[in-house]
């Protein structure tokens, strides 16, 4: 962006204008078209997509009415929730109340100011970039506090608080997850991160010892919980809370706290992809700087929007856990398990190149007869139960 | 692009733009009407019983203390995962001694059951 606009102000195109006036004006237009031409259609697709994957593997057809295959659902629910009316319960703190979807919404779109979509395609290419994208992403906490005390209901107040104490303990084995990568890389810059590592699988930091490998599925999980995803969904517990921290709103409101979850899916995705899976980085094919932003961005967003199906799978799979078990499983395993993995890191550091990069081949090995194993014992289910599968996708 | 955190005042300014246009035209077509019953907060349709903002449960407070220590640990730890490298063996024998003692709360905690939630 920026290299580009200094080329555009030297052949001339902004002639009489100031230099800080055509910065301004650029930034404006960049946030305007990042939020509303890719977080909006993002966020609102990856909830048709969710419903839809959802729904093929239940066996049921999910939404399939608005638009080509019901892609525009989303516009739909959106149009509608506007449509609604805005209820402030009496009982509410009238300050508050109102305030707290607000607080959720920009915890989560803050965090895409730094997201590299390309080398070239970032908003802005902060020196502190991850700890500001785990810093900012806490405000979501503090909207999640402010929504279950300000509704002023038993369910709310519930949920808020075990949302909080949910997030605020994930917050510490995705932290020191993080770390092993930034120790690895040097900085927290997040092109620094993705140019320390290079296109080949075997370059990226996942495969770079058992130890990252190991901190690559704490970050994922903690990253679920911290966006209160199934297995991880106690404080929305339909079962037992009604709708949590959600229950009293309603229409627009209601959705902001939604858009937030389904966007936050994309973000852990893009983080994922950026600390792990080597970002935007693509074999040297071609010399043109469009092509090859295109190149990249389609690389980044197809990594990242994997992490985004797979979360929507495992929603799809597994049961909820309770509140116990989801705090013995962060303080007593997850806090303990990073630790370690991030001293194996710094051990693995003091190794030389080469028979660093023997352990870094068995790690790629280990991961690709996992994932053959995984494909088999599938296939093996497949076979001998028999389904009467539908394969059409869709319908 | 003079300061590097400008962008980010930006995208803020721009986001709550949108976040108060999309409020402005839902409470523009939106219907308003009231009355006690929906005003009323939910408590799975029985008249509501008292006021929310009771005591909680005291394990909240422990999560919120026990976050507070363990994750300015880890804040502690970015700088030095920065200047690793240049800090060598002896950053490694200081943050390792920092490291130490704090595992030994850990375990402290752990065998005081501050990590139980029963």
């Amino acid at each position: 962006m920026q290299a580009l606009l200094d080329q555009m102000i030297q052949e001339g195109a902004f002639a009489g204008v100031p230099k800080e006036v055509v910065y301004t004006i650029a930034m404006v237009l960049t946030a305007v078209v990042v939020l509303s031409a890719f977080v909006a259609p993002l966020a609102g697709v990856t909830s048709w997509l969710e419903r839809r994957v959802w729904a093929r593997m239940q066996s049921r057809v999910g939404p399939n009415r608005v638009g080509p295959q019901g892609i525009l659902q989303w516009l739909a629910d959106g149009i509608k929730n506007i449509m609604k009316e805005d209820i402030i319960p009496t009982a509410a703190d009238q300050k508050l109340f109102p305030l707290a979807p607000y607080v959720v919404f920009m915890g989560f779109l803050c965090a895409f100011v730094v997201i590299p979509f390309g080398e070239s395609l970032i908003v802005a290419d902060l020196n502190i970039g991850i700890l500001y994208l785990l810093s900012v992403t806490s405000l979501v906490v503090v909207g999640i506090l402010m929504a279950g005390w300000a509704s002023n209901n038993k369910w709310s107040l519930l949920g808020g608080m075990r949302s909080a104490a949910q997030i605020v303990s994930y917050e510490i084995p995705a932290g020191l997850s993080v770390l092993t990568v930034v120790f690895l890389a040097g900085t927290l810059s997040m092109q620094g991160i993705i140019k320390a590592q290079g296109w080949r699988p075997w370059d990226w930091f996942m495969f770079h010892n058992p130890f990252t490998f190991c901190a690559f599925f704490l970050f994922f999980t903690a990253a679920l919980a911290e966006g209160n995803r199934t297995p991880f969904d106690i404080p929305e517990a339909e079962s037992e809370l009604v709708a949590g921290y959600v229950t009293e709103y309603s229409g627009m409101r209601f959705l902001f706290f939604f858009f937030a979850e389904w966007g936050n899916l994309y973000v852990i995705g893009a983080v994922v992809t950026t600390l792990f899976m080597g970002g935007w980085q693509v074999p040297p094919v071609t010399d043109n700087p469009v092509l090859l932003g295109i190149l990249q961005f389609l690389t980044f967003f197809l990594k990242a929007y994997f992490w985004v199906f797979v979360a929507m799978w495992i929603r799809a799979t597994l049961p909820r856990v309770r509140v116990d078990q989801l705090m013995g499983l962060c303080w007593k395993y997850m806090v303990p398990l990073s630790f370690i993995c991030l001293l194996g890191t710094i051990g693995f550091m003091f190794m030389d190149t080469n028979s660093r990069r023997i352990f870094g081949a068995i790690t790629l090995g280990f991961a690709i007869a996992t994932i053959i194993n995984f494909f088999r014992r599938v296939g093996f289910q497949f076979r001998s139960a028999k389904p009467e599968a539908y394969w059409k996708p869709h319908i | 692009m003079n300061h590097p955190f400008l962008p980010l005042l930006v995208m803020f300014a721009v986001a709550s733009v949108i976040v108060v246009a999309l409020l402005t035209v839902a409470s523009l077509f939106g219907p308003k009407s009231t009355n006690a019953a929906k005003n009323d907060p939910f408590e799975s349709g029985n008249p509501p019983t008292g006021d929310a903002r009771i005591r909680f449960s005291v394990r909240f407070y422990l999560v919120a203390m026990l976050f507070l220590i363990f994750d300015l640990e880890v804040v502690f730890l970015y700088p030095w995962a920065i200047y690793f490298r240049h800090l060598g063996v002896f950053g490694l024998i200081q943050m390792g001694i920092f490291l130490v003692i704090l595992t030994v709360g850990y375990v402290y905690v752990w065998k005081k059951g501050a990590l139980e939630w029963d």
